[in-house]
């Protein structure tokens, strides 16, 4: 975008009042180089702690597609990405969850624009385990039982399973802390909304998940597909309905028969517009699609992508 | 008094020109309003933490006795959203427990060991290592915390978790010391040297001196540099966050993971909608460590007093 153009959106009334929440309006500096002006546009993304390491891909890569646009990337969690987005101090939203009605509303009430919702790419919510413990595969009955509040399932033998190396039997539980969109994603599936079992490890990013599984032979817990390393298992799960176990593979995924595949998605602030537009539609293209395949997750399927794809036909700055 | 006064017409009764009275003045108030701010500052935190805390307590789904005495803290949940913070507070206090438990004799070992017992070289040294302690910031003491402290725990201590109750007491005790060997030093220093003298003239040993004399003379000052210690240890976040396991249970053991109040603050706060019960409940938790801290800081005042009166 021109430096003019962000200049016009400044003063317009309406963008005032929904104040920081544009992207335009953040840094406008009039830089020389090589003779002729360069307007530096700031994109704010903020939110999933399972997105985080591909939102900073994309943030990296274009650099290299366009030059004046400066991509800015936090984690901290799908809750506290969105909780920004509804006080209008960010651009983008990464969630691994839904928003929810109440947040919507709240964004809606502040900003004075709905969150629009783009599909960005999927994700097998992966159960995992220490490299050393035998289990291969866990039925999502038994999930429950290890995590819910007054779930049966506190000691490994119970699973019939005893742990190499370990005279210890009790199961360490690794969790997410509560603004985790990972966190919601499994109390809802896995625990159908009911509350986790007190005393669990609640980790601060889906990275320390794994790496005190890593460490913990007695551990179980869960995180996002691209965050596997080889010091740790992803189990299969045995679905509600029965049937044989599902592994958390890119097919699997895509197909929806991993019964915790999961989208991940950013939200905006209304239609996004500009640079956040070309931004936007660059994560959906073929470029944008290779990083999240990179990270270890599962891209968007051709259909899927056009779904997501905001009508094109407005008029495209020059 | 000084109003309109025409600088540099100085009148000859006056030993001083009347603008270098009036700067005085002026810089006088200057310095009580210094003073006075730090007053200000802490009546203005508190009101507004309360301010934002309050409507939760006339709030019908909360009850002040579950809050501080439930164990239970389900702020998010979709089923029955429980507020109880006696696990948290209780994971607080054990943390500082365990950190002065550490803290306080090796502190003030060193304090005594840096004023009286050492040369005048390895006292500098030693002061100007100590400072660079105590200038490490906690999100680094907390990483050592979580790589190297937890697989020492797990290697030596045999327990399933490394990031628990230990590794933030040794972490906090750790950021603790400096602070207590520093003030603790500054205490010993300001008893007169007289009193040395004296006791040395007496025959007593270097360590008879410190036990009788040094020790029962700078009472009050050792206990300030304690309790800026549990000041510390209590207060502090970021270093427990990522060291004691952020797990909500009551510990029944050193190598159970805990949580704090601090650090729950601090990782639920951003999520948290401003204005809704659960934002409101944390300022809460943060009147409750208020309270926490005033009662050490007046338990300690009577202390004092105490001493003194003795």
């Amino acid at each position: 975008m021109t430096r003019r153009e962000s200049r016009r959106s400044l003063i317009h009334p309406r963008v005032l009042a929904a104040a920081a929440a544009l992207p335009l309006l953040a840094v406008s500096c009039g830089k020389k180089s090589g003779g002729f002006e360069v307007s530096r546009t700031m994109i704010q993304v903020k939110g999933s702690d399972t997105m985080v390491n591909v939102a900073q891909s994309w943030a990296e890569t274009y650099r290299t597609v366009d030059s004046t646009v400066l991509v800015e990337v936090s984690g901290g969690g799908s809750g506290v990405g969105i909780a920004a987005l509804t006080r209008g101090t960010i651009d983008i939203a990464c969630a691994s969850r839904d928003i929810k009605p109440a947040e919507m509303e709240q964004a809606a009430r502040n900003t004075g624009r709905k969150p629009r919702e783009f599909i960005v790419g999927y994700d097998a919510l992966a159960v995992y385990v220490h490299k050393d413990n035998p289990l291969n595969e866990i039925t999502l009955e038994q999930l429950k039982q290890i995590f819910v509040e007054g779930g049966t399932i506190t000691n490994w033998s119970r699973m019939s399973v005893s742990i190499p190396g370990s005279d210890k039997d009790e199961i360490v539980r690794v969790s997410r802390q509560s603004s985790s969109g990972t966190y919601e994603f499994f109390r809802e599936h896995v625990l159908d909304k009911h509350d986790f079992k007190l005393g669990s490890r609640d980790m601060n990013g889906s990275k320390e998940v794994v790496g005190l599984i890593a460490h913990t032979p007695t551990a179980i817990g869960y995180s996002g597909m691209g965050y596997a390393t080889s010091d740790v298992k992803m189990l299969s799960i045995v679905p509600a309905s029965g049937g044989p176990a599902v592994a958390p593979t890119v097919a699997n995924t895509q197909s929806k028969a991993y019964p915790l595949a999961r989208s991940l998605q950013i939200y905006t602030l209304g239609e996004p517009e500009g640079a956040l537009k070309k931004y936007v539609e660059w994560m959906m293209s073929p470029e944008g699609q290779k990083i999240v395949e990179d990270n270890g997750y599962v891209p968007l399927t051709t259909t899927a992508t056009e779904n997501a794809e905001p009508e094109a036909g407005e008029k495209t700055e020059s | 008094m000084s109003a309109g006064v025409n600088p540099g017409h100085g009148m000859r009764r006056l030993r001083r020109p009347r603008w270098a009275v009036a700067g005085e003045k002026a810089f006088e108030g200057l310095i009580r309003l210094c003073g006075v701010s730090a007053v200000i500052f802490v009546l203005a935190i508190f009101f507004f933490i309360f301010r934002e805390a309050l409507p939760i307590l006339f709030s019908h789904n909360f009850s002040i006795l579950e809050f501080l005495f439930s164990t239970k803290w389900y702020p998010t949940s979709e089923m029955n959203v429980r507020y109880g913070t006696f696990a948290l507070t209780v994971g607080s206090l054990a943390v500082t427990a365990l950190a002065m438990a550490i803290a306080v004799p090796f502190g003030l070992g060193a304090a005594i060991y840096i004023s009286e017992f050492c040369g005048a070289r390895l006292k500098e040294a030693l002061k100007i290592v100590i400072e660079l302690l105590a200038a490490i910031p906690s999100v680094v003491w907390g990483f050592i915390g979580l790589t190297v402290m937890s697989k020492l725990i797990v290697d030596i201590a045999g327990a399933p978790v490394g990031v628990n109750l230990l590794n933030g007491g040794i972490i906090l005790s750790l950021m603790s010391v400096p602070i207590i060997v520093s003030i603790g030093e500054d205490a010993l220093k300001a008893v007169p040297d007289s009193y040395r003298e004296a006791a040395m003239a007496m025959g007593t040993t270097r360590w008879q001196m410190v036990r009788r004399v040094l020790l029962p003379a700078s009472k009050n000052g050792l206990l300030a540099a304690v309790l800026l210690g549990v000041g510390r240890a209590v207060g502090e976040t970021m270093a427990v966050l990522m060291a004691t396991g952020h797990a909500v249970q009551i510990p029944h053991g050193l190598l159970d993971s805990v949580r704090t109040l601090t650090a729950n603050i601090a990782a639920e706060l951003g999520e948290a909608p401003a204005g809704s019960d659960h934002y409101r409940v944390l300022f809460l938790t943060g009147v409750l460590l208020f309270a926490i801290t005033f009662a050490v800081n007046f338990t300690a005042d009577a202390v004092i007093r105490g001493v003194r009166r003795k």
